[in-house]
């Protein structure tokens, strides 16, 4: 690989080279302050969210040939275990949070 | 037609995901984020089922029936206490999901594509790194694997032998060469090699960290497919796990360095609190403390000599006016002998008008503690060492003490980690439940007073 093809492969992607430094602010900017308490839900939130490959799991498995066995079985596995992740991620993030409910104000 | 509907969807996912992101970083809005976030989950998903072409569509409800079972399952019935393991558990999911999707993408790559090719690569390896390294996160947390020592240079050697590797196959490989699977086995080892030095106390932020390892796979994958969804949600939480990760390991007192670099992280580890062993003090800000206090349903303060010294017992009753009116109900614990003589502490709240049925004693206060939420220790020592309780050779054995560390949260406000009274260390200081708060207590309680004012 060149010189010239880096630079025009960098040339041909730019916007997604824009979106990736855009995103990367993005993320740092909004949890930019945030309390303690919330560092381990905030944490299974964010894996939760990193389930999004559960989108090209059922892109891989819904292109499939389905004469090919061996990919379908692990496409079927793909599926399953990002499946885990964003039902099992925000679940879980929510049952940490259910002590943030406000409780209802004690009468003294 | 259909393709804008997709990409309009996947943009209505992402804003979500931030939206759901924000809110999730303050305790008012968390519970909402996650519902937000999720809803950007599910029209992601929805959106991909209008994909052209897509096949295998039982074949895909059902896996996503058995992901879901078995997700909510384990969720559900996972005890508080074991939630981090989960975490980390799911986490390698999602980065297996990853893996596989490389490995099967793999059988059907034109090979004279090389970015495709390298981002596939890189979605494999990171994957499965990702994976196997969550799962002996997970197993350390439970404490049923051990620390090993691993050599730092094997470990990298593994890890750029399996990059190696991947360029050669891409470069010189046949398509479906066996070799992916030799790729795939470096990258699972450097996975374990990775985790399995760092001691478990560090685990928390190791799983941060694999987390946003987990994002970058995602975006990886993203890349592959040229999918917008993927792509954004992925960068979004590898740059935000990455920052949690240096936050987490600033709560702890830790720097991230010290805990990927140095075996067995915690003897070595950077001090500045005090230490007892190897045990380190863990520092709170104002701020979270307020939080922590504000989302509290029971407060007990207790007051020591260092209230006296500060001349904090206004501002200590402005503290507890303050969290009243919130209606978290705000008790005082009253050792006998708190402060230098006994009834000091009596005296000098009765003084800023304190009601006196808020002042609980000792016998009292301690069948109280299991049951409540933060425990505010202001400038108190001695009356709070569990040393008096649990170890027999201390100078204070058998003395009665509050025993605040039944309490789910314990606050210390001191000047610094000096001794009290009885010039021993506490053991309360070092217990995983406590947060040291340093400074002045007047302007540590003026300061959180504020903080919860505003929220």
């Amino acid at each position: 690989m060149t010189m010239e093809n880096i630079l025009l492969y960098l040339y041909d992607n730019q916007q997604q080279i824009y979106v990736f430094i855009l995103a990367i602010f993005v993320g740092i900017e909004v949890i930019s302050k945030v309390p303690s308490v919330l560092h381990t839900p905030l944490m299974s939130g964010s894996n939760a969210l990193s389930g999004v490959v559960i989108v090209g799991s059922i892109i891989v498995l819904g292109h499939t040939n389905p004469d090919n066995y061996l990919a379908l079985v692990l496409g079927f596995v793909s599926v399953v275990l990002a499946t885990l992740n964003v039902v099992g991620g925000f679940m879980v993030t929510n049952r940490m949070l259910e002590m943030f409910k406000k409780k209802p104000a004690k009468k003294q | 037609m259909i393709e804008s509907v997709i990409a309009i969807s996947y943009l209505v996912a992402v804003v979500l995901f931030i939206v759901g992101m924000k809110m999730l970083s303050h305790p008012d809005t968390a519970r909402r984020g996650n519902g937000v976030a999720f809803l950007g989950m599910m029209i992601a998903i929805a959106a991909t089922f209008l994909t052209p072409g897509l096949s295998n569509i039982i074949l895909i409800l059902v896996a996503m029936a058995i992901g879901t079972g078995v997700g909510s399952y384990m969720s559900n019935t996972v005890k508080m206490t074991a939630m981090p393991e989960l975490v980390s558990f799911f986490n390698g999911m999602g980065g297996a999901a990853a893996a596989l999707i490389g490995l099967v993408e793999y059988g059907g790559l034109p090979v004279t594509d090389m970015a495709k090719g390298a981002t596939l690569m890189a979605s494999l390896i990171l994957g499965s790194v990702s994976f196997s390294g969550s799962m002996i996160a997970m197993g350390k947390l439970q404490g049923k694997i051990k620390d090993i020592r691993i050599n730092k240079v094997l470990a990298f050697g593994i890890f750029a032998l399996a990059i190696a590797l991947a360029a050669y196959v891409l470069y010189a490989g046949e398509p479906g060469s066996p070799w992916i699977y030799a790729v795939l086995v470096l990258s699972l080892i450097y996975g374990l090699a990775f985790v399995y030095p760092i001691g478990g106390a560090d685990m928390p932020v190791v799983i941060s960290l694999l987390n946003a390892l987990t994002g970058v796979t995602a975006a990886t994958t993203g890349l592959l497919y040229d999918n917008m969804v993927m792509f954004m949600g992925g960068v979004l939480v590898g740059s935000a796990g990455l920052i949690l990760t240096l936050l987490m390991a600033k709560a702890m007192n830790r720097s991230v360095s010290n805990i990927l670099f140095t075996s067995f992280g915690s003897a070595a580890g950077t001090v500045s609190a005090g230490t007892q062993g190897d045990q380190v003090a863990k520092e709170i800000n104002l701020y979270d403390s307020a939080i922590l206090m504000n989302y509290a349903q029971r407060v007990v303060i207790v007051p020591g000599y260092g209230l006296a010294v500060a001349q904090a017992q206004h501002a200590v009753h402005d503290l507890e006016k303050i969290l009243e009116e919130k209606g978290i109900e705000v008790l005082y614990g009253i050792h006998p002998v708190a402060g230098r003589m006994p009834g000091h502490m009596n005296v000098l709240l009765a003084e800023s008008d304190v009601p006196y049925d808020k002042l609980i004693e000792m016998d009292d206060i301690n069948g109280k503690f299991p049951n409540t939420d933060v425990v505010l220790v202001i400038g108190a020592n001695d009356v709070v060492n569990p040393a008096a309780n649990d170890d027999p050779s201390s100078p204070i054995a058998g003395m009665p003490i509050l025993e605040v560390n039944k309490a789910h949260n314990v606050i210390v406000i001191k000047r610094s980690m000096s001794a009290g009274y009885a010039g021993i260390q506490n053991a309360l200081f070092f217990d995983p439940k406590t947060r040291m708060l340093f400074g002045d207590a007047k302007k540590v309680l003026t300061g959180l007073t504020e903080e919860i004012k505003t929220m």
